[in-house]
């Protein structure tokens, strides 16, 4: 039989072009289906946690290895962010002579943006990858099943407990990381820079508003709840083996670390609508 | 009783089962035997309800299964008990753990109480004394016999055997064999075991089914099974029995 004639000229470039949106079409149905499926799980997470079992014991394991196990990495991250941002931050104050205000901007900045997010971030990296690579596991080798089978919901015993604790101990961390940035900080300006101690500190406590901290602390519960969302679900439909397992540990990494920026932008705008002037 | 009426069942449209129909009778041990691929565990996993079929029925004990939810579903669960090809046990807990598991969840025994069944089930698969041991410390056959241990203990009426005996040695094997004919003697249980070894299937079973691409082709009495004259069960027979 007789094959048909390849398309040529104007038909060719239409056809290409057809060829490019049907695959933008399919990538973007595939996007939407699993922020959809994504929706789902967080639902069936949130119905799971207000019904009993409520399970203190994983629960106090979880906040044990999200919040303490978190605290040297966080510790160390907050301490240099707030030195190197404070040395950043004097070269550009010290050219209209305002670097007393210096202490407040970093501080406002560490307590709205930086710390939540870059304690999410952190975060994400140790824990949001371990939970993908725990659940994953326990998905690939039946473990899961087995729960199931013996009539265990597998959302209420390994979801929620992990959900809630990232929920809670983030903004905890944010916090340290507020702090050690603050003593980071106060070292490289009045120690290394040095600024007036008292005109540093008259500084903050002039400028730096509750609702800062608010603000920070409102951000890490949402960003805390979505990077537990993300490596549970991601773990939790793992499959084809130890390189599904992988692959779902890489994904919970990069698709929590876009969230938490993306959230940031969202949350930050409707915050900022209700914040008082 | 389980009963399983025109179970279809079909993934990304490849059929995988046709129109299974199946009666397991109470306190009896069937063996569902097939090749790799031909729906064992598809099967296996709509008894308990890990799977949901594109049509058909599963009713236990008068109670139909497919379309119920969660909860009800879970409580039907409470009777089933599985040991898993790899076991399946939670490698964070040890064994002692994983055997308490389902005690721990479903009742309101003390410590002592749960430690005491424990000990007993771990004593029926011959396990005693290995509560503290991790199950990576164990040995295929072991960790298969805790896993049975596991699923014996909530006391259920019906276990389920996802291939019991794949990849031991003819020994262990054995061993396994002479361990579900035990729990079924002792406990009066009901036995479905999905398997491909022919000699464990007539060493344990009371009955057989022949599964082959997705459906029954022989279904009877273990010992009437050498009888059947479909070209496939006197294929896989002959891998036992040799050709005559």
């Amino acid at each position: 039989m007789a094959q048909a004639p390849a398309p040529r000229g104007l038909w060719r470039g239409w056809t290409a072009a057809q060829a490019s949106l049907i695959q933008l079409g399919e990538q973007a149905l595939r996007f939407f289906s699993a922020v959809g499926a994504m929706a789902q799980f967080f639902a069936r997470t949130a119905v799971a946690a207000v019904r009993p079992p409520y399970r203190f014991g994983l629960l106090l394991h979880q906040a044990e290895f999200v919040g303490v196990g978190s605290l040297f990495i966080v510790i160390l991250t907050g301490t240099f962010t707030g030195a190197v941002f404070t040395l950043q931050s004097m070269t550009a104050l010290e050219r209209v002579g305002m670097e007393s205000l210096v202490g407040a901007m970093v501080l406002i900045s560490v307590a709205r943006e930086l710390g939540p997010v870059l304690t999410a971030l952190m975060v994400t990296g140790r824990v949001g990858s371990a939970m993908a690579t725990e659940l994953g596991t326990m998905r690939v080798t039946e473990q899961i099943d087995a729960m199931e089978v013996m009539a265990v919901d597998p959302v209420n015993y390994l979801v929620v407990p992990r959900m809630i604790a990232c929920a809670a101990m983030v903004p905890l961390l944010a916090l340290v990381f507020l702090f050690v940035a603050f003593a980071g900080g106060y070292a490289v300006a009045v120690g290394v820079m040095g600024i007036d101690e008292g005109a540093y500190l008259a500084r903050i406590e002039w400028t730096l508003d509750p609702y800062d901290f608010y603000h920070g602390a409102l951000k890490s519960i949402v960003f805390g709840a979505v990077l537990a969302l993300v490596g549970c679900y991601k773990g939790y439909h793992a499959e084809g083996g130890a390189r599904g397992v992988g692959r779902a540990t890489t994904q919970a990494v990069v698709i929590g670390s876009i969230a938490i920026f993306v959230l940031d932008y969202v949350v930050t705008s409707v915050l900022l609508l209700w914040e008082p002037v | 009783m389980i009963v399983i009426d025109a179970l279809h069942k079909s993934f990304a449209g490849k059929p995988i089962l046709r129109g299974i129909r199946l009666h397991i009778r109470r306190g009896r041990t069937r063996v569902i035997l097939g090749a790799s691929g031909s729906g064992k565990t598809v099967l296996m996993k709509h008894i308990i309800g890990l799977l949901r079929p594109d049509s058909g029925s599963i009713r236990v004990n008068d109670q139909e299964l497919v379309g119920l939810a969660r909860r009800p579903l879970q409580e039907i669960r409470r009777h089933f008990g599985m040991v898993f090809q790899q076991a399946a046990l939670f490698d964070s807990m040890t064994v002692g753990e994983n055997v308490a598991f389902p005690l721990v969840e479903h009742t309101t025994m003390t410590p002592v109480e749960i430690g005491r069944r424990v000990a007993e089930k771990l004593d029926i698969v011959g396990l005693a004394g290995c509560e503290p041991m991790f199950p990576a410390e164990l040995s295929g056959g072991m960790r298969k016999r805790v896993g049975l241990a596991r699923a014996l203990v909530l006391e259920p009426t019906c276990v389920l055997y996802d291939e019991p005996t794949t990849g031991l040695d003819p020994l262990t094997t054995y061993n396994v064999d002479q361990m579900i004919r035990d729990a079924q003697r002792r406990l009066q249980v009901t036995s479905v075991v999905i398997s491909h070894d022919v000699g464990s299937a007539l060493r344990i079973a009371d009955d057989i089914a022949v599964i082959h691409e997705g459906t029954i082709v022989a279904d009877c009495p273990a010992a009437e099974i050498r009888a059947s004259q479909h070209p496939h069960v006197r294929r896989f027979l002959d891998t036992w029995f040799g050709a005559a």
